[in-house]
């Protein structure tokens, strides 16, 4: 790109060595502070949630339901019990659908459709999460005038599908192509070769994908805000309304009671700690696959 | 679509012939084709939700309108434009030094051990959850740029700085500033892992050129290795903004949600996402459209800064990779 004649003009000549020292240990010192300053919001925040989440927990927190603030404000087991129905049926619909996509893409590189696929794959993922809360409430709930956990379901799995697509396309793409051709060779149909061979070499990638796709749909709060419509009763019904961690947090926030400020703290440990699980499991499942 | 020839000797199933091929690529098209729906649906939903708005008031007259005012069933949402765009530029302007400060000590200066720190930080920050940034930004910052803002606006009030003090707006801790500070946090992990991805492709050979014209470290950095990366900086850059534009929960519950024009500096605002989150609850007919009819600007937005982005990281790699 640059050919180096416009680097020796940028570079002055002769002398001034020292300042040019002077100046490489400034920058350093400058691009250190610009660390440091990306990395203490994230020890602010896991500390806060950390120290005030801990103080809250205990075992009833964690197993009881709601209860008004009166009767000692209960707990959140109705919020994770939701938060986990509705994100294994958001994995199977969005896995199902990321996982198919990217296993097109991956195994048929020249179908024509793949470049449309994949840019509005990658489109989908930057969209806002509100905007697939949005839709959904548009086509399911106002036709059918109520939320519920389903509803709920549908929006985390747009939110998973592109995360799932583009994580399984980029680890099938790792196993080689001789693979593919050693079944061909033995006479296999090519969906055959798939589903036998290059898949399960690749097992490890695809539930990266899912629990990458899972990190991310667990915090979301405001596509369940207009879909799930939240819940204070435990249910494992998914067809009623239903609560999820994240939309706790997000209405005890605003509560002026400091109970319930306490237990937001307290339901943002629980999903951190669900979100940091299920990215850890996303690496040590990528390390064992390489 | 290249067939194979049948087996010799076939005797199985005829899904194992062309026919079992051609149902599994069906199978794996009609999956294809659904991502694909979901996003002109989102599209059209959002278009068709918002036409009575839109019908309502015109394109022009709906998104230059500066009231939004429910009782009288008046909608407009140029409040909310551009408190979306004034929020997610501030934070990405204030995001932009640290976001490339740490991809370069990341992959130029920082030992292997610190590196992987580093980028396991950035991880983390892009994977916590909104809520909790915002549950951070509305319990914890909030009261802390509270009391520094009530100093700054003592200072101006003592000083009889009027129009400071019209810049500065209430005091309150939730609004403007806070929501930028929050945003800030939430985007430089986008911004950073972009540039660190670009920073790391450029080519050994180009540093050590400029090493052997006699470059300082630094010099080596600023001439040769960011002009090589600015493209997937940029694209870094862009999408961090576009992440700024659709951020939800952290900024409703910290910027105070007040739409009247003009918005100052710590004084409450408002953005799209925000406002469709604090309106919904009583939303009905022509308000539930003028809400969805946001939702469709959003959407514009928010896809074009994509398109935008990923169309720079796909030029950069065609002219980087070699």
């Amino acid at each position: 790109m640059t050919p180096p004649s416009s680097i020796a003009s940028v570079i002055p000549k002769g002398g001034n060595l020292r300042i040019r020292r002077v100046w490489n240990s400034v920058m350093l010192v400058l691009l250190v502070l610009g660390s440091i300053v990306v990395v203490s919001p994230l020890i602010a925040v896991l500390g806060a949630v950390l120290v005030n989440g801990l103080a809250t927990i205990n075992w009833a927190f964690l197993t009881q339901e709601f209860r008004p603030v009166t009767e000692g404000g209960g707990g959140v087991w109705h919020a994770i019990v939701g938060t986990l129905l509705m994100n294994l049926l958001a994995l199977l619909i969005g896995g199902l659908l990321g996982f198919a996509g990217g296993v097109l893409l991956s195994e048929y590189p020249d179908h024509p459709i793949n470049p449309y696929l994949r840019t509005i794959s990658d489109l989908l993922n930057g969209l806002p999460a509100l905007l697939k809360g949005l839709v959904i409430y548009a086509i399911i709930v106002l036709p059918t005038g109520m939320f519920s956990g389903y509803a709920g379901a549908l929006a985390l799995a747009i939110i998973l599908t592109p995360i799932v697509l583009r994580a399984t396309e980029g680890v099938l793409q790792l196993v080689p192509w001789s693979v593919r051709e050693a079944g061909l060779a033995l006479g296999l149909p090519r969906w055959r070769v798939i589903i036998s061979l290059v898949i399960p070499a690749a097992t490890a990638g695809v539930v990266t994908g899912l629990m990458l796709g899972f990190a991310r749909a667990a915090g979301e709060a405001a596509p369940l805000y207009f879909t799930a419509g939240g819940s204070q009763f435990l249910n494992f019904n998914l067809g009623q309304q239903t609560e999820s961690l994240a939309l706790t947090i997000f209405k005890y926030a605003n509560e002026p009671s400091v109970l319930r400020q306490e237990q937001a703290w307290g339901a943002a440990l629980i999903l951190t700690i669900m979100v940091l699980i299920a990215s850890l499991l996303a690496r040590w499942a990528t390390r064992k696959y390489n | 679509m290249a067939s194979q020839p049948p087996p010799i000797g076939a005797r199985q199933s005829p899904l194992y012939r062309a026919f079992g091929d051609r149902i599994f690529l069906a199978a794996l098209l009609l999956f294809g084709l659904i991502v694909i729906g979901i996003v002109i649906l989102m599209g059209w939903q959002l278009a068709a939700g918002g036409s009575q708005a839109f019908a309502q008031f015109g394109l022009l007259g709906f998104l230059g309108g500066v009231t939004w005012d429910p009782v009288a069933d008046i909608y407009g949402a140029w409040p909310f434009i551009i408190g979306t765009l004034i929020t997610s530029l501030a934070a990405i302007v204030l995001a932009f030094f640290p976001a490339i400060a740490v991809a370069i000590y990341a992959v130029e200066y920082a030992p292997r051990w610190l590196g992987s720190i580093l980028q396991y930080a950035l991880e983390l920050l892009a994977a916590l959850p909104s809520v909790i940034y915002g549950l951070w930004g509305l319990l914890v910052l909030a009261p802390i740029l509270r009391s520094q803002q009530q100093s700054i606006v003592t200072w101006a009030l003592e000083n009889q700085q009027d129009w400071l003090l019209a810049i500065l707006g209430p005091p309150i801790g939730f609004g403007m500033t806070t929501a930028v500070i929050v945003l800030a946090v939430m985007v430089i992990p986008y911004a950073a892992s972009l540039a660190k991805d670009s920073i790391a492709l450029v080519p050994g050979a180009q540093r050590e050129a400029a090493y052997a014209l006699g470059a300082t470290k630094w010099e080596v950095i600023k001439n040769a290795v960011l002009p090589y990366a600015k493209g997937g900086i940029l694209a870094g850059i862009i999408l961090g903004f576009t992440r700024a534009l659709g951020e939800t929960m952290a900024v409703v519950m910290v910027i105070g949600n007040n739409n009247n024009l003009p918005f100052t500096l710590f004084g409450s605002a408002t953005t799209i996402p925000a406002s469709i989150i604090n309106e919904f609850g009583e939303a009905m007919d022509l308000k539930l459209s003028a809400l969805l009819a946001l939702g469709f600007v959003l959407f514009i937005m928010s896809g074009l800064m994509n398109l935008l982005a990923a169309w720079i990281v796909k030029r950069m790699s065609v002219e980087g990779r070699l």
